[in-house]
């Protein structure tokens, strides 16, 4: 089967997401799409999914021009995604999510689970995925999860699969695991499209790769010749600094004192379980790990959105233990929140009103209760100038502005007092490469102008770079702590993945 | 993992993107209310389009509603067509010359006008925040009791007892405001159940104080209530020596409008000029980000619900001591639930409510007329005010109708299936 996207444009009022794209996807190969975020590879992929309409341009298959009004006339043509965030139903079986929505049924209507578990363990030992029919979902580990969503793709018959960012929530080992089960596709004969930002992963799993940038295809590499520097270059339309270039720290007082910390998540169960850590003035701290260990629930204690049930935070010798948030701000300590969108940003509000979010209400922003919108603009219009914040104006939504974007006004807003304590979540997620680099040179800076700094990242990479010192979260507990020069990735995603630190 | 929420890159870097906000109020939230939303033409457009709408279809309504055109259409359509256009021509021209067209149609559409607005703000407050308000009646009806009760206890010059009143109604309103703002923020009681509850009791609780010897007027049985003192009274607006016209019976319009004015622009100070404003619109807009930056948003629902009754109490005393002199069962009708439909059409913006009241203002008016003039029912108006609603809350619809231009069609498909 061959798949050709021919002279894709897609117009969005005021907005040109995909400009004559041209791709080909053969049965057999993977073909890598590469691009930043907002480069468009989701507006393709739905075009091709048939969940929006080319403004121009025409999709064929094998020769013949084909119409898609919805996803099912994409899946009858056999093409299958693999979205980002599984589409799975929790409380049902592996079999039952499986065949939902054509489901096999006998006689009245009843359902034939029977025949679901058959298919299930088929497409299963086919691939060697050894997913359990019976398996309930919630109670399965996300890399299982995945497979899960490639056994419903496959059990539909597709021939092309797209992946989007499929890599996002796996630990290392997962990677490689999936990475085995893509080859195996690929050797049957299917055709894979990966979405993805991870110039690594690309080069080590892509036959072809096509760059996407500011919605056109502005190159085909071949994996064999290309390297990290010259996809990135592609990638971003310029040089750019992959590494990231700081001092070695010098480290003096404590800072963040955490004690023997218990957290309980939403579900009263306990997520962070008794850590101990110490922050230190000038260094900065990585919390790798994979997503859903306490990261989220530790950071949340820290900065006063989630009660701890035990132990102690102080920051500069003064006791923070379930503070409010204002406390925390108070306090000096600048928190990027882990979900800029939900927490971070009122999106339907001003980047000025937006740049003033958490310090409305004291000088030089406001007198008593009176808002010195002036004083704000102004403010806001410093910050936009020193922060690279690519914007028309400072009185535009929040909503308006590209991921990376929306990024560096948290930077900014959280950056621009002075700080003794950094907590950053998750910084650069979503973001940019352009923009990665501009975050990961303030958070150095801010730490070479005297503040603590703690980094809470799901990309390994990112903790890698930036960490002075790692800390290692699994189910809740720091299981390890490494320098980032004395160690490695996959020795991290041991850890990561549960293995106990020997030291 | 439910937590983990992405960034999609739908459209290239640098151009509005279409992400939705993952924790502030919903799209249709928005669409309906105009919260959050800066497009100020389609703010103005979609509800001026929806006014028209409303008309042509109100017309509609009043040709199918006359029986005898209709048997003419059969032997005679020319004169059945005529007869059909003087009958909605009549109709609107009454309604229009009732609202407008004089001083005492004018005096009505302003009396009327005024606790509308004021009950509208309340709403509108309450969106600006995310709450949905519907209990504008029943804090109009507490607020009103109280002004009432300080009206008829003293006699004082006008210049304090005014004020004191006025200050009765806000007391009144924000207290019963608070309880559903108190519940929902100590016990997750949702405002629509608690307010919607409140303006029962609210309503018979008035029916029981107005046959209670303290409140009712001496020598009645029927529930009135005793009269407001004259110092106590909204002084007329144009009664006063330096008007330079003789009425026959001098129109009944009072300081209650500009009453409303005024507080409606105090109401768009604090909002927009002010922390608790900020305050209020950041927790209306994504209570997570609210709470993220410090602002004690438990608290906030409190707050934004005290200023909400507040505002219809102020209706309730435009009532009782403006239009009515005295307190009768029901004494502000269904002004608390009109004022939800009021603060829709002004998109939720205090100079909306204000246009909007008097439009709603001027539909009550000229309704009177179109009955009496015109012979069409009164509830034709109603009808008209129901049918601008409907077109409000489809703004596609509106939209679809007169092809304004959407405003992101990436924004509308993203929302129906991203995360």
């Amino acid at each position: 089967m061959e798949l050709e996207l021919r002279g894709i444009t897609k117009r969005f009022p005021g907005v040109l997401a995909n400009d004559n794209v041209n791709l080909t996807i053969r049965s057999g190969e993977i073909l890598c799409l590469l691009g930043e975020n907002g480069a468009g590879k989701s507006t393709l992929m739905n075009i091709m999914y048939g969940l929006y309409t080319a403004t121009e341009g025409d999709i064929l298959i094998d020769g013949d021009v084909v119409n898609f009004d919805g996803p099912g006339d994409a899946i009858a043509a056999g093409i299958g995604m693999v979205h980002q965030h599984f589409m799975l139903v929790p409380v049902f079986s592996v079999a039952e999510n499986v065949v939902l929505g054509v489901e096999p049924t006998l006689t009245g209507g009843v359902l034939d689970i029977e025949e679901a578990r058959d298919d299930v363990r088929k497409i299963s030992g086919q691939y060697n995925l050894d997913v359990d029919p019976d398996a309930i979902i919630e109670q399965l580990p996300v890399g299982l999860q995945q497979r899960v969503e490639i056994i419903k793709v496959l059990f539909r018959d597709a021939e092309i699969l797209v992946f989007d960012e499929p890599t996002a929530v796996l630990t290392p080992q997962e990677v490689q695991e999936f990475f085995g089960i893509i080859r195996k596709l690929k050797d049957d004969g299917k055709g894979i499209i990966f979405i993805t930002h991870k110039l690594k992963e690309v080069l080590e799993i892509a036959d072809r790769i096509a760059v996407l940038r500011r919605g056109a295809v502005v190159g085909e590499a071949d994996p064999a010749t290309a390297t990290e520097v010259s996809l990135a270059e592609l990638m971003v339309g310029r040089p750019v600094e992959l590494k990231v270039s700081k001092a070695d720290a010098d480290p003096t007082d404590v800072v963040l004192e955490v004690r023997d910390l218990d957290v309980l998540n939403v579900h009263n169960q306990l997520a962070v379980d008794s850590v101990s850590f110490d922050v230190r003035r000038g260094e900065i701290v990585g919390i790798a790990g994979v997503q859903g260990n306490g990261q989220t629930e530790l950071v949340e204690a820290l900065t006063g959105l989630r009660e701890s049930v035990g132990g102690r935070v102080s920051v500069g010798g003064v006791d923070l233990t379930n503070a409010s948030p204002r406390e925390v701000h108070n306090a000096s300590v600048a928190h990027v929140p882990e979900d800029r969108q939900r927490s971070g940003l009122v999106m339907s509000f001003t980047l000025t009103e937006n740049f003033v979010l958490d310090s409305y209400y004291d000088e030089p922003f406001s007198q008593g209760i009176k808002m010195d919108w002036d004083r704000s603009r102004q403010e806001a219009g410093r910050l936009i100038q020193e922060f690279d914040v690519r914007t028309p104006s400072s009185e535009i939504p929040a909503s308006n502005l590209s991921g990376g974007n929306q990024q560096k006004v948290i930077v900014a807003r959280e950056f621009s007092r002075d700080v003794a304590l950094v907590i950053a979540s998750q910084p650069t997620r979503g973001v940019d490469v352009g923009s990665i680099e501009f975050i990961h040179e303030r958070i150095v800076a801010e730490r070479d102008q005297g503040a603590a700094v703690l980094i809470v990242s799901s990309e390994l990479d990112e903790v890698m770079a930036l960490s002075d010192r790692i800390l290692v979260m699994f189910d809740g507990k720091v299981v390890a702590e490494k320098r980032p020069e004395q160690t490695t990735n996959a020795e991290l995603g041991l850890y990561m993945a549960g293995a106990s630190s020997d030291g | 993992m439910a937590d983990d929420r992405d960034v999609t890159d739908d459209v290239a870097a640098e151009q509005p993107s279409a992400e939705t906000p993952s924790g502030g109020p919903s799209e249709l939230f928005s669409d309906l209310t105009g919260v959050g939303r800066f497009d100020w033409r389609s703010n103005a457009l979609v509800p001026l389009l929806a006014i028209i709408s409303a008309l042509i279809v109100g017309a509609l309504i009043i040709a199918f509603g006359d029986l005898d055109t209709l048997k003419l259409w059969g032997s005679d359509p020319g004169e059945a067509f005529s007869q059909t256009w003087t009958t909605v021509k009549d109709a609107y021209v009454a309604l229009f010359e009732g609202a407008v067209g004089g001083w005492t149609p004018i005096s009505e559409t302003l009396t009327r006008a005024a606790p509308l607005i004021l009950a509208g703000l309340a709403v509108a407050v309450g969106f600006q925040a995310g709450l949905f308000n519907i209990g504008a009646n029943g804090q109009m009806l507490i607020g009103g009791m109280f002004a009432l009760v300080i009206g008829f206890q003293f006699s004082l010059p006008g210049i304090i007892h005014i004020p004191l009143v006025i200050a009765g109604g806000l007391l009144g309103g924000a207290i019963w405001g608070a309880i559903p703002g108190y519940l929902r923020a100590k016990t997750g009681a949702h405002e629509v159940i608690t307010t919607i509850m409140l303006n029962f009791i609210a309503l018979r609780l008035v029916d029981y104080l107005l046959t209670v010897n303290y409140f009712q007027l001496e020598g009645r049985n029927d529930p009135v209530s005793k009269s407001v003192a004259e110092s106590a009274r909204y002084p007329r607006l144009l009664s006063a020596d330096w008007i330079p016209f003789e009425f026959t019976r001098i129109p009944r319009v009072h300081i209650g409008i500009i009453i409303a004015v005024i507080t409606a622009w105090v109401i768009w100070w604090i909002l927009y000029r002010s922390t608790i404003g900020f305050e209020f619109r950041a927790v209306g807009a994504n209570p997570d980000g609210a709470r993220y930056a410090g602002m004690n948003v438990i608290w906030l629902y409190v707050g934004v619900m005290a200023v909400a009754g507040a505002l219809a109490g102020l209706g309730g005393a435009d009532q009782v001591a403006g239009t009515l002199g005295r307190a009768t069962p029901g004494f502000v009708g269904v002004i608390g639930f009109d004022a939800i439909a009021l603060a829709l059409l002004g998109r939720s913006h205090p100079a909306g409510v204000v246009a909007a009241g008097l439009l709603f203002g001027g539909l009550a008016a000229g309704g009177q007329q179109m009955q009496v003039a015109a012979d069409v029912g009164i509830d034709i108006v109603q009808v008209i005010q129901a049918l601008i609603i409907m077109f409000i809350a489809a703004p596609a619809l509106i939209k679809a109708i007169y092809r304004v231009k959407a405003e992101t069609e990436a924004a509308q498909l993203t929302s129906g299936w991203g995360t």
